[in-house]
């Protein structure tokens, strides 16, 4: 089952972030774990210095921004 | 990654305060997959050159098209408050709003070449005195976001970047920003624009400086100082049609968040502009008052408004008689310390240099607005306005 990390401190894009996240993984029909970190420590743990971040099974996919949700579609099916 | 339950731990912040997170940068991460757009790149260019002719081509006729607006579409008597105030209003909010566009879309590009990790790669190993020129000046071209300032801040320490340099960078990022720049250049002139870039710098710069001459390493909080940083991998270069994406993506967000501010901005601006008699400032703000300088920045601190509001307030004001250090340190206590900013810094800097971080910055803005008070520089402002 994949895991899918949204790192954010809780702004506005980073909720927006989250919720792409959540319909991404509906529309693909497939199981997976939504995680939210808002820990600046566990961010940088994982290299992250921009938010809203997205990650996948531990692998970065985008910092600093909201992805769009086709990109989400397409990581989540990688 | 264990499971963590979704908590706000920062405040909601303003995001359109500072480009938060605008869309088109960290492009570093990116897997745009681009099938449309690799292939595309050609008919972006092309695009983007088309927009950008169709732009100068209405730009020109936007000052000829207020003045048509107001006395040829409305009836109004030219003697009038209200005339002025209109034709202001219907002047500057399409001037402004396409100088916006414009520039998100430029700055998108610029950032997608730079992002907060290159950022930091740049900075790590420099000395104290070089690093904090360039903290300063990545600050412009960086992307920031006051939501990221924690973990961006993270990642400075734990590369080895001076307190000092840190900080420099955290003053310039939101400060020097650059829709305010351009939009002072639109409305003020260039002499404006690059006095507010200066200063800000040197502020930035200064008050970084000291604050590292004052060692005050030990009022960081603990826990910044231990932490791990994980490599976030390779970082992957873009083809120009992915930077097009990222300047429409910022333009977007940017100036779709912020065209309301800027359109209240411009109307509180036109209202100053058309009914607040020509010298009723200058008693209150002009050179003469002292006290006007402290005062103004003293509102301005806790306060915070993105650039492009302030702006249309900034030229009235000027053109009411205002004196130039005291708007242009208004408007910078206004854009850069904040107290939800503080609240974000509590979470990694302790009270006390919390306290010396603002109190640093506050003393730079006060003696850049006194400075500019003393020059004679009334006359470099008038040049840029364009109506008259």
């Amino acid at each position: 089952m994949k895991t899918i990390t949204v790192y954010g401190p809780g702004c506005m894009k980073c909720q927006k972030t989250e919720e792409i996240v959540r319909q991404a993984v509906e529309a693909a029909g497939i199981q997976a774990t939504v995680v939210k970190v808002s820990d600046a420590q566990k961010m940088i743990g994982a290299g992250i210095m921009s938010t809203p971040a997205v990650a996948v099974d531990g692998v970065v996919k985008a910092t600093g921004r909201v992805p769009q949700p086709d990109e989400m579609h397409r990581w989540i099916l990688e | 990654m264990e499971p963590m339950t979704t908590q706000a731990t920062m405040p909601e912040v303003d995001s359109e305060r500072k480009s938060c997170c605008a869309g088109g940068q960290g492009a570093d991460r990116l897997a745009l997959g681009g099938r449309a757009l690799k292939s595309g790149s050609g008919r972006y260019l092309a695009a983007v050159a088309g927009g950008l002719v169709g732009w100068w081509l209405l730009y020109r006729e936007l000052a000829p098209l207020a003045t048509w607006m107001t006395h040829t579409l409305l009836p109004l008597t030219p003697g009038t408050h209200l005339a002025p105030t209109i034709e202001f209003f219907v002047f500057e909010v399409p001037k402004v709003l396409m100088l916006l566009l414009l520039v998100v879309f430029g700055v998108g590009i610029i950032r997608s070449f730079f992002t907060p990790e290159r950022t930091r790669r740049i900075l790590a190993g420099q000395r104290e005195s070089v690093g904090t020129v360039l903290a300063g000046l990545l600050g412009i071209v960086t992307p920031f976001c006051s939501c990221s300032a924690v973990p961006l801040f993270l990642g400075f320490v734990t590369a080895g970047i001076p307190l000092g340099v840190s900080l420099t960078f955290l003053i310039s990022a939101p400060m020097v920003n650059e829709v305010a720049l351009v939009l002072l250049y639109g409305m003020l002139g260039w002499k404006v624009a690059a006095i507010y870039m200066t200063t800000g710098l040197a502020i930035a710069m200064v008050s970084g400086w000291t604050i590292g001459r004052l060692r005050m390493e030990k009022h960081v909080e603990e826990w910044v100082y231990q932490a791990q940083t994980g490599e976030s991998g390779p970082e992957k270069r873009l083809d120009w049609g992915e930077r097009v994406r990222y300047g429409l993506d910022a333009v977007r967000e940017i100036v779709g968040k912020v065209w309301l501010y800027v359109v209240l901005g411009i109307a509180v601006g036109a209202g100053i502009h058309g009914y607040i008699p020509e010298n009723f400032l200058a008693g209150i703000m002009g050179r003469s008052a002292w006290w006007s300088v402290p005062l103004l920045v003293l509102i301005g601190v806790p306060m915070y408004s993105n650039a492009a509001g302030m702006i249309p307030v900034v030229e009235a004001l000027l053109a009411k008689g205002a004196a130039l250090g005291t708007v242009l340190a208004f408007m910078m206590a206004v854009i850069s310390i904040s107290t939800p900013e503080a609240i974000i810094l509590r979470k990694v800097l302790k009270p006390r240099l919390i306290a010396v971080f603002m109190g640093v910055v506050t003393v730079g803005i006060l003696i850049v607005g006194y400075l500019f008070n003393l020059l004679p520089l009334q006359e470099i402002v008038t040049k840029g306005h364009v109506l008259p």
